[in-house]
Order: C-alpha cells, then structure tokens, then sequence
C-alpha cells in the first residue's frame, strides 16, 4: 500500500516538475522562493501544537511592513495581504517545510517543501504528498486544505485562543482544539452538531464520543483512526490525556 | 435568508426541487448517466437477470443485508462484489456504498453543498475525514465541474429519503490482526 502511495507521489511529481500541472506551477518551486531566507519574521509558538508523529516543529510568520493583524473577532483574526507563515517539521533533520501566504486577492496558498538529506535545499512536493523512507507522511494539497480550510481562517496556530497568555483552555480541551477543532467545528461540519474548537467544546457530554475518542486516537486502521490526516504514530502522553479527561467528566 | 433556506430544506426537503428544477433535472441527468446506481441502488434479481431496486433508489448497502467474510482473494481474482451490488471487497478491505438519499439520520440530509463538493473532490468523507474506497471512482469524478457538483447535490436532495444506515467500511484482514478497534 505504501509502495503505491509513493508510485502516485512519484507519478505526481513529474509533471510538476516539468511545470505542466495547472496551478502548481505557480507555486514557489523552492523553500527559498517563498522569501524565508530573505523576509523579516517571527518565531512563534501555539499553546495547543498539533501532535505530528512527534516531529519537533518551528514556526515562523512574516508580516508586510506597516500591515497588522485586525483582531477585532477573536474568532476569526483577519490577516493583511501578504502575510506568509512557515512551520518546519523535524526528526533530527529538517524533513519537511509547510507555507500558507495570503494573496492579493484575499485567498490563500498552501504549499510544503521537502527537505533534502544533505539539508541544503527545500523544493516543492508533490501535489499528491509523499511517503518518506521513514514512513513520514508528506501531506497532498488536498490534505492541506482538509484541515486549514475548517475554519474561516486557514491560519491554525497563530490565533487568539493559539496565543492567549494565560491560556482559554488547558488540558484535554485545549488540545482537542488544537487536533481537532480544526475539521470538528461548525464552519466545516455543521450537520454534525458536535464541535472540538474552542470556545464551546464539552464533548463529555457525547456519548459516541465517549464510546469512540480513545479507540479512534490507538487505532492504526487508516479508516477509523483520528485524526484522519497527518497522524500515523498514535499520541500515547495525548491518549492519556483523553482517558483523563473522560475519567474526570463522567 | 440562507437561514430561511437551509431550515426549509432540511424540514421538507422535497421543497427544495421547486428552488431551481432545472439544476435538478440536470443533477437527475448527470446521476443516471455517471452510473451511480450501479453501486448506491441494491440490486435484485428480476426476471432478466439482475436489476436495480428503485424502491430503494441510491440508498446505499441495506443494512439488514448482513454479509459473511468475504472470499478470499486468489491470484489475479483481487475483487469480489455482494449480489446487491452495493459490498466490494478487494485489498483496501470491505466498502459499502453510501446512502446517498437526503435522509437526516443515515443519507445525506445534514450535508451541506460545500461538505458533498468537498467528499468528491478530496475522496474524503465530508472532505476531511476518511478516505472514500474503491470502486469509487474518485480519480474520475473529482474532475466534476463546480455547476455539475451542484446539480448532482440539488437532485439528491430532492429524492425521497431513504432510512437505512450503512456500515462503516471494513479494513483489510492485515490491518485488523495489528488493530484494535
């Protein structure tokens, strides 16, 4: 299965490569196109990371000179054209480096770059991901969107309830905002009537949650298992944080 | 506005063909000739062979239609289907068609537009969730423009619901034995 996962990344590449895929090639076609060497920005980090298989993450954000964030809805920070974000994902060495970068047009972007072995060069991946040698898994551009485009602003780690010093939620349910919220809200599945962002998550009082969270978090059955995107190792300190939770809230 | 809409359509979802029966006729349209019967309509054995059952039209694998393991796959031999159709084993486990009739509780009644564009586009479940499985064709349709996703979504919640949940897809044999679910 693996194998055919990466004859499609492979298969994906190419034409990519060969600037024929429509939209791709607009893409930045390396890390250093997107101007992370050469712009201003900050390092930044999340009160709720995302557990991805235990890389070790760095974040960064680049702002245009003279923009702002307007953070009048604490639900929904409105970025400036122009801003651009980085998250660089590590296992010893930099494996792989995502980018988000709002246009002129209000939209955003979306793109990763996969690291060199020597670490000298990023260059875009594949449209459809990849799987590394070590079983890491490259997101598709689809995949990105899956999680970024759940709630109105596709930025997941830089927000009010990311950000806020002392922290609006702890414990279980601030990182079921930070791995779940993002599809399990009411802007991306709102006939689920179920929601893991904050504010408002009290998914104790589910009982097919109570019935499947833990199980869906152990599982590695790709079609059971949550999340559903991004995780392959199981998040054994989360899990126990869950089975906590539950304990705690009966 | 939206409000009005979207609550007039999930209480009487029949009012929504009177929206726009001409989205709707080209929905019915593209659903017939894009062969979604052929897996979401159990089929049944009529007098020329089998048929489906439009009593039952697009409402997924019958979820009393209990199905025993599925053969096992020998040599070139890698896909196996149920008599309705509507149960595909092959190396990506066990699928069951969904209930694509605009029942609340078990079809597609509480999707939204966006959630069904999402599902075909990404070939994940609401757009996020897991994978949709062969014989899916996914590859195929996700190249469904904008305007004929939209049609196909209006014609689907304009047939009558169907009440029949589906169960959730089985994983492969390899998968189970290192799982527990």
């Amino acid at each position: 299965m693996r194998a055919i996962a990466i004859a499609i990344g492979l298969a994906a590449w190419l034409p990519i490569m060969a600037g024929t895929t429509p939209g791709a090639s607009a893409l930045p076609p390396t890390l250093a196109d997107t101007g992370f060497y050469d712009l201003p920005k900050e390092p930044f980090e999340p009160n709720h990371p995302l557990w991805t298989d235990g890389a070790t993450k760095s974040r960064w954000i680049h702002l245009p000179p003279g923009t702002s964030i307007d953070k009048s809805n604490p639900q929904a920070w409105d970025f400036p054209v122009g801003t651009k974000l980085w998250k660089e994902f590590a296992f010893e060495r930099a494996v792989e480096t995502r980018f988000i970068e709002r246009m002129a047009d209000g939209t955003w972007r979306f793109a990763t770059y996969a690291w060199n072995p020597a670490g000298t060069e990023a260059r875009l991946a594949p449209e459809d991901g990849a799987t590394l040698e070590s079983g890491f898994r490259i997101p598709s551009r689809a995949d990105c969107l899956a999680c970024h485009e759940g709630p109105v602003v596709p930025v997941l780690g830089y927000s009010a309830v990311q950000l806020a010093s002392p922290p609006v939620a702890t414990g279980a349910l601030g990182y079921f905002h930070g791995n779940c919220g993002h599809c399990h809200n009411e802007n991306a599945l709102p006939g689920t009537g179920f929601t893991l962002a904050q504010p408002g998550a009290n998914p104790a009082v589910s009982a097919k949650f109570r019935a499947q969270a833990v199980a869906r978090m152990k599982s590695h059955d790709a079609l059971f298992r949550m999340p559903p995107i991004g995780v392959q190792v199981p998040d054994r300190e989360g899990i126990r944080l869950i089975e906590r939770y539950l304990q705690e809230n009966p | 506005m939206k409000t009005l809409a979207l609550a007039i359509g999930l209480s009487i979802p029949f009012l929504a063909l009177a929206n726009d029966p001409a989205k709707v006729e080209r929905g019915k349209y593209v659903v017939t000739v894009s062969g979604c019967n052929d897996c979401h309509t159990p089929w049944k054995m009529g007098d020329k062979g089998p048929e489906p059952d439009y009593t039952r039209m697009l409402s997924g694998h019958p979820e009393e239609f209990v199905l025993p393991p599925a053969p096992k796959q020998q040599g070139p031999w890698i896909v196996s289907a149920a008599a309705t159709n509507t149960a595909w084993a092959g190396p990506w486990g066990v699928s069951f068609t969904a209930n694509l009739t605009p029942d609340a509780e078990t079809g597609l009644g509480k999707w939204t537009l966006r959630n069904f564009k999402e599902t075909i586009r990404t070939g994940r479940h609401l757009g996020r969730g897991r994978p949709i499985l062969p014989p899916m064709p996914i590859p195929m349709y996700k190249h469904f423009t904008d305007a004929d996703l939209e049609a196909i979504y209006a014609y689907l919640q304009s047939i009558p619901p169907v009440k029949n949940k589906v169960p959730d897809p089985l994983p492969p044999a390899t998968t189970v034995a290192e799982t527990k679910r």
